[in-house]
């Protein structure tokens, strides 16, 4: 049943894209660690590292694209449930430092000893197990979204006042994490993570394996969504998006297909931030900030929303460009930049780089089919 | 009533009298200086209070010497200096000393001592010239409740012209006779009704000092005092609330306000209103540079000419964007806003490259500095004249849309676009108008903005979130719901900040609105009917 | 408390008022619908036929009135759109509304009667039994070559049948058709209303309509709204000779 869903999803773009998904999965960790230094083909770790960060990204922006691209919800909180998966990554990376820290304390991460907390808040508890912080990187988005899309729904609350009570959620969070007293660590956030699952996060194999992981996330995550959007379930879907009221009138349950796409949205971004954290080596407030979430559509708007691939894509590209000019002279440009391709992207792709192209392929194709029938009767005489 | 001032004039009499027993013995003032130089506390006590009596013109520069550790005496000749920055002074004549002794030792003094020499300060400052002085000496017998200076309190409060002043010494006054052990219980009471009448938390600490050892109706009255002046002050702290939230309130509201006419009225979503806000701040910011640098004496009418500066370069920025950028976006909100954003990324970099990343100074003119009094409550005049300028900003919007040429075609635009066109109202050019009179106001907010919040980039950051929450909170498309809108959830801030905290103020309140907007999606205010839905 | 004609209409409403600011777009609004009727309302603009819709298919909650379906035993006024819906009341909007990023086959296959539930959408397969229904669909509606056309695409008339198709895909007990010949040509017209008259056998319908020739063309019970309340209600010919109509369609 499942698979037979997963087999009608794969479109010629889908298998294409999954390929060269599957071959850097192997191909870069593979150069990493196979080839010495000084060798052509290596890859050095930083930029494994960096290209998992990419990946991070991508799945992130494809559960944007789900919710954005296919149901209309402009969602500007989805970088709150990305840094929400971080963090209950980053407490299960706290909670293995054990006693490497610096006040070497068996239990409590550094910050709490340093802020004098004579034990473990409750809601640390249980972090030290992977299963469990596992769980709680798909939980605490999911029911965030939950609750938040339940009563957001419910009563109707669309377009933009959606996006504004989304931002309104994430600056909320922000500011609650920058207090000490929130037990997150305050505005330093998480980080010195020594193990993941008793392998030290700083070495080449397990930034490779955390590469090869992530890949695999995307890949998953991107089946997930081929499989929804193509369903029935992915037609209303785009029911929804572009005539709301009419779904209803056909008598869909408008709310719940929005809460469960906004829920799953939610999951998935949070399984980004989870695989991003110990890449990075750090979750602090600031992922909670605004302009993070607003520039994760953007990536999407750039790809193609409604297309998966261009949420990849454009995921991949402007990270890519922020990278290249963040690091260089550039960097003081990079915001021009930025601004002007989300001005840009809205003003003269609005189908993005994916759309723009699938547009054109179909109606080419629509051109050459009326040409073709207009020239058949020619070819009869 | 006038039995009672009868025996308290008899009571500060006889006081009076009974404390002013040691001057008779007279000691000279020389006299009274050698007790500093036997470096023996007790010693020094009894120069403190001997200095304070002697009228000596040096006795209040020795006491505030010993005050500053700059009393100093030679051990071997037993004469007293004074330590004035490079010069040593003879403290019997205040006389600059040629060659001071080598080896001059410090008067020490301990915990004891330093409430005996703000004791004996405030007695001998009681009738300085000075009125600040003055007040000053009050209060400081206020809180050291030395007996020994009633006699100087009786004095200065039959010398004082300064109704202020007066009541302060009065007060004082009360406080010593209060603490004292011989006053008379009908003496203390009184005096618990001059404490009371004073009201604050000074008040309430001094009268719940006062024990159940004392006599039942002292006791008493004490308590009904520090009753009455709690009630008294939870009002007044609830006034303080209510003020500051009205405060923040009209911040609120400059900030909302333009964003009420794009946002409220066009429907367009413009996430750059933030750094139409910070383009008015920075326009303050160089009015008052090119001030400085040709005409300081302008200094004060820097933020009017800044108002109308403001006015223009946002409301032509604010124009431009609308024909450059959100006219081909007209019915995508969703676009709009990210394009939009982006459009403030842009602003806020180039702000940068040309200002700057940090903090720019802007001044407060004179007339914007200071503060008031009234009760118990401290009102700046920046906040206040903040205030007036929201609500005089507001009213002129309000007129010029309800009373203009310009503002009837604004309404008649955003009601029916079609007929307004068809009746030969040039639409395009409205909704420019409409978008640059939005930014404009925007850019005025920045100019006030300036005044109390770090003029930079960022600013406009800060405030677009709140902006849109007042907007959606308030009813879109009516004004009147954003004016209402900002006080309220102003108010309601300000009142949630002592049980929760600022920050967490801030959370409970987004959170309320969050809630707020899912009960009531179109606002408090909201227009109802068919017309909206589109 | 409800009269006889509760128990035997398919929609009644009694005394049903909307305000809008003040505005009053029902007023005391009274109206029975048989099963298996045909009912054409018509009315200058803002008489209410709009609204009286809204109220019925539940996008608008009446202030005050009662509105009942199947002779009373579901109260709509305390239903949204969803469920009613799912009750068997379709309709169809004045300008249509078909889902124009989907083909016209998808179009008719979200409206088909089905499951409308979360799990069923996710995990629905294609049924040859379904395709028949979709082919038949086709047929009535005169798009079987159009199948695979992105309903956006389609010409006005063409998105005024695929929407017709649609609640005759939604197989309703009570169709209400909102303006179905706005923009048609007179052939369309015509068939418009051959293809109601055909629906109508299985069905209740009720059309409102401006076009006095297309509900002549009906030939079923009018009932007049003005400013929110009824006028008049009959035959065409009844109605159009009646003072108070003429004085409201043309003027005091």
């Amino acid at each position: 049943m499942i698979s037979a869903a997963l087999i009608r999803s794969l479109d010629r773009n889908a298998t294409i894209f999954l390929a060269i998904l599957a071959a850097a999965t192997v191909l870069i960790p593979l150069c990493n660690l196979l080839f010495p230094p000084e060798s052509a083909f290596h890859i050095p770790t930083y930029l494994v590292s960096l290209f998992g960060k990419y990946v991070c990204y991508a799945l992130l922006a494809l559960s944007i694209d789900l919710v954005w691209g296919y149901c209309g919800i402009l969602s500007l909180g989805h970088g709150a449930f990305f840094a929400l998966g971080g963090y209950a990554m980053g407490m299960y990376l706290m909670r293995q430092i054990g006693t490497r820290g610096v006040y070497a304390d068996p239990i409590l991460p550094d910050f709490m000893v340093f802020l004098n907390w004579p034990e473990l808040p409750i809601f640390w508890y249980g972090f030290q197990n992977f299963a469990y912080a596992a769980l709680m990187v798909l939980l605490v988005p999911g029911v965030l979204a939950f609750v938040f899309g339940w009563f957001a729904f419910r009563s109707r609350v669309t377009g933009v006042y959606l996006s504004i009570i989304t931002q309104a959620m994430t600056f909320a969070l922000l500011l609650g994490f920058f207090r000490n007293n929130f037990g997150f660590g305050g505005n330093n956030g998480l980080t010195d993570f020594k193990d993941i699952l008793g392998f030290n996060v700083q070495s080449a194999g397990t930034r490779a394996s955390l590469f090869a992981i992530s890949c695999i996330a995307l890949a998953l995550g991107f089946l997930i969504c081929r499989a929804i959007v193509t369903s029935k379930f992915g037609k209303v879907l785009i029911a929804i998006r572009d005539a709301e009221s009419r779904t209803r009138f056909l008598g869909y349950r408008v709310e719940s297909y929005k809460l469960f796409v906004f829920t799953l949205s939610a999951c998935m971004a949070g399984v980004a931030g989870a695989l991003y954290v110990p890449q990075v080596g750090i979750i602090n407030p600031s992922e909670f900030a605004p302009g993070n979430s607003i520039e994760a559509v953007i990536w999407v708007a750039v790809g193609g929303r409604g297309t998966l691939t261009g949420a990849v894509l454009g995921a991949i590209l402007v990270n890519y460009a922020k990278t290249t000019f963040t690091s260089g002279v550039l960097a003081p440009y990079w915001l021009f930049v930025l601004g002007s391709l989300f001005i840009a992207v809205t003003l003269l792709l609005p189908r993005g780089i994916v759309g723009t192209y699938q547009h054109w392929k179909l109606t080419r194709g629509e051109k050459k089919a009326e040409a073709a029938a207009s020239g058949a009767p020619r070819a009869a005489e | 009533m006038r039995m009672i001032f009868v025996r308290l004039f008899a009571f500060v009499l006889a006081l009076g009298l009974y404390l002013a027993a040691p001057v008779a013995y007279a000691q000279t003032f020389d006299q009274a200086l050698a007790k500093f130089a036997t470096d023996d506390f007790s010693d020094t006590d009894e120069g403190i209070a001997a200095v304070a009596v002697s009228g000596n013109p040096m006795a209040a520069a020795v006491i505030e010497a010993l005050q500053d550790a700059r009393l100093a005496y030679d051990p071997a000749s037993k004469k007293v200096y004074i330590k004035d920055k490079d010069r040593v002074l003879d403290a019997a004549t205040g006389n600059a000393v040629a060659s001071p002794p080598a080896d001059l030792e410090t008067v020490r003094v301990n915990n004891r001592l330093r409430r005996a020499i703000e004791a004996a300060l405030g007695g001998l400052t009681l009738m300085s010239a000075d009125p600040d002085k003055r007040t000053e000496a009050a209060q400081a017998v206020f809180k050291s409740r030395d007996a020994k200076t009633l006699p100087a309190l009786n004095t200065a409060i039959a010398k004082e012209t300064n109704s202020n002043i007066k009541r302060a010494l009065v007060e004082a006054r009360a406080s010593v006779v209060l603490g004292s052990d011989d006053a008379s219980e009908a003496d203390k009471i009184e005096a618990i009704a001059v404490i009371k009448a004073r009201g604050d938390q000074d008040a309430v600490s001094l009268l719940s000092g006062v024990t159940s050892d004392a006599p039942l109706p002292v006791y008493r009255a004490a308590q009904a005092g520090v009753t009455a002046i709690q009630n008294q002050l939870e009002m007044w702290s609830g006034v303080q609330n209510a003020w500051y939230g009205l405060s923040l309130g009209s911040v609120l509201l400059l900030a909302a306000i333009g964003l009420a006419i794009t946002f409220g009225v066009m429907g367009v979503i413009n996430m750059a209103h933030g750094e139409m806000v910070m383009i008015g701040a920075y326009v303050t910011f160089s009015v008052q540079e090119l001030i400085r640098t040709y005409n300081p004496g302008l200094f004060d009418y820097s933020l009017l000419i800044a108002v109308p500066l403001a006015f223009l370069v946002s409301g032509v920025i604010g124009i431009a964007i609308e024909r450059g950028i959100i006219r081909f976006l007209y019915g995508r909100p969703l676009e709009t806003l990210l394009a939009t954003w982006g459009l403030s990324l842009i602003l806020q970099q180039a702000v940068r490259t040309a200002f700057g990343p940090t903090n720019r100074e802007v001044g407060n003119p004179s007339w914007m500095s200071g503060a008031f009094e009234v009760g118990q409550i401290n009102i700046t005049y920046g906040r206040l004249w903040i205030i007036v300028f929201t609500l005089v900003v507001f009213a002129a919007l309000l007129a010029m849309l309800r009373f203009t040429r310009l503002g009837l075609e604004m309404r008649a635009v955003t009601q029916n676009r079609a007929m307004a066109a068809s009746m030969g109202i040039r639409t395009a050019r409205i909704d420019a108008l409409t978008f640059g009179l939005g930014s404009g106001i925007a850019g005025i907010a920045g100019v006030a903005l300036s005044q109390i919040d770090n003029v930079s980039p960022n600013l406009g950051q800060g405030y677009i979130i709140d902006s849109f929450l007042v907007v959606v909170f308030g009813g879109v498309g009516n004004l009147w719901g954003t004016l209402v809108g900002a006080f309220t959830l102003g108010i309601a801030n300000k009142f949630l900040e002592p049980f929760a905290g600022a920050v967490l103020g801030k959370i409970a309140i987004l959170v309320l609105i969050i809630l707020f907007i899912q009960k009531r999606p179109r606002g408090m205010f909201a227009l109802k009917g068919r017309a909206i839905e589109t | 408390m409800m009269d006889k004609q509760t128990t035997s209409s398919l929609l009644y409403l009694d005394g049903v008022t909307v305000s809008f600011d003040g505005f009053k777009a029902l007023n005391d609004l009274s109206l029975a619908v048989e099963p298996g009727e045909m009912r054409a309302i018509i009315g200058p603009n803002g008489a209410g036929k709009t609204t009286m819709m809204d109220v019925v298919t539940g996008k608008t909650r009446p202030d005050g009135g009662e509105v009942f379906f199947e002779g009373g035993a579901h109260d709509l006024s305390k239903l949204d759109e969803t469920q009613i819906a799912e009750l068997g009341i379709g309709r169809k909007f004045q300008k249509p509304t078909v889902f124009d990023m989907h083909s016209v086959e998808d179009n008719l296959l979200l409206a088909l009667k089905n499951n409308r539930g979360v799990r069923s959408t996710l995990l629905w397969r294609a049924s040859a039994e379904q395709d028949k229904r979709i082919n038949g669909i086709l047929d009535t509606i005169r798009l079987k070559t159009l199948r695979e056309r992105v309903a956006g695409s389609l010409s006005h008339g063409q998105k005024q049948w695929l929407e017709i198709g649609m609640l005759l895909a939604q197989e309703p007990k009570l169709l209400l058709v909102d303006e179905p010949v706005a923009g048609m040509t007179d052939l369309e017209t015509q068939q418009t209303a051959e293809l109601l008259k055909e629906i109508n056998r299985e069905k209740t319908v009720i059309v409102v309509e401006h076009d006095m020739a297309f509900v002549r063309e009906l030939g079923v019970k009018v009932t007049v709204l003005h400013e929110g309340a009824v006028l008049a209600e009959g035959s065409i010919d009844q109605v159009s000779s009646n003072e108070r109509v003429i004085e409201v369609y043309l003027g005091r």
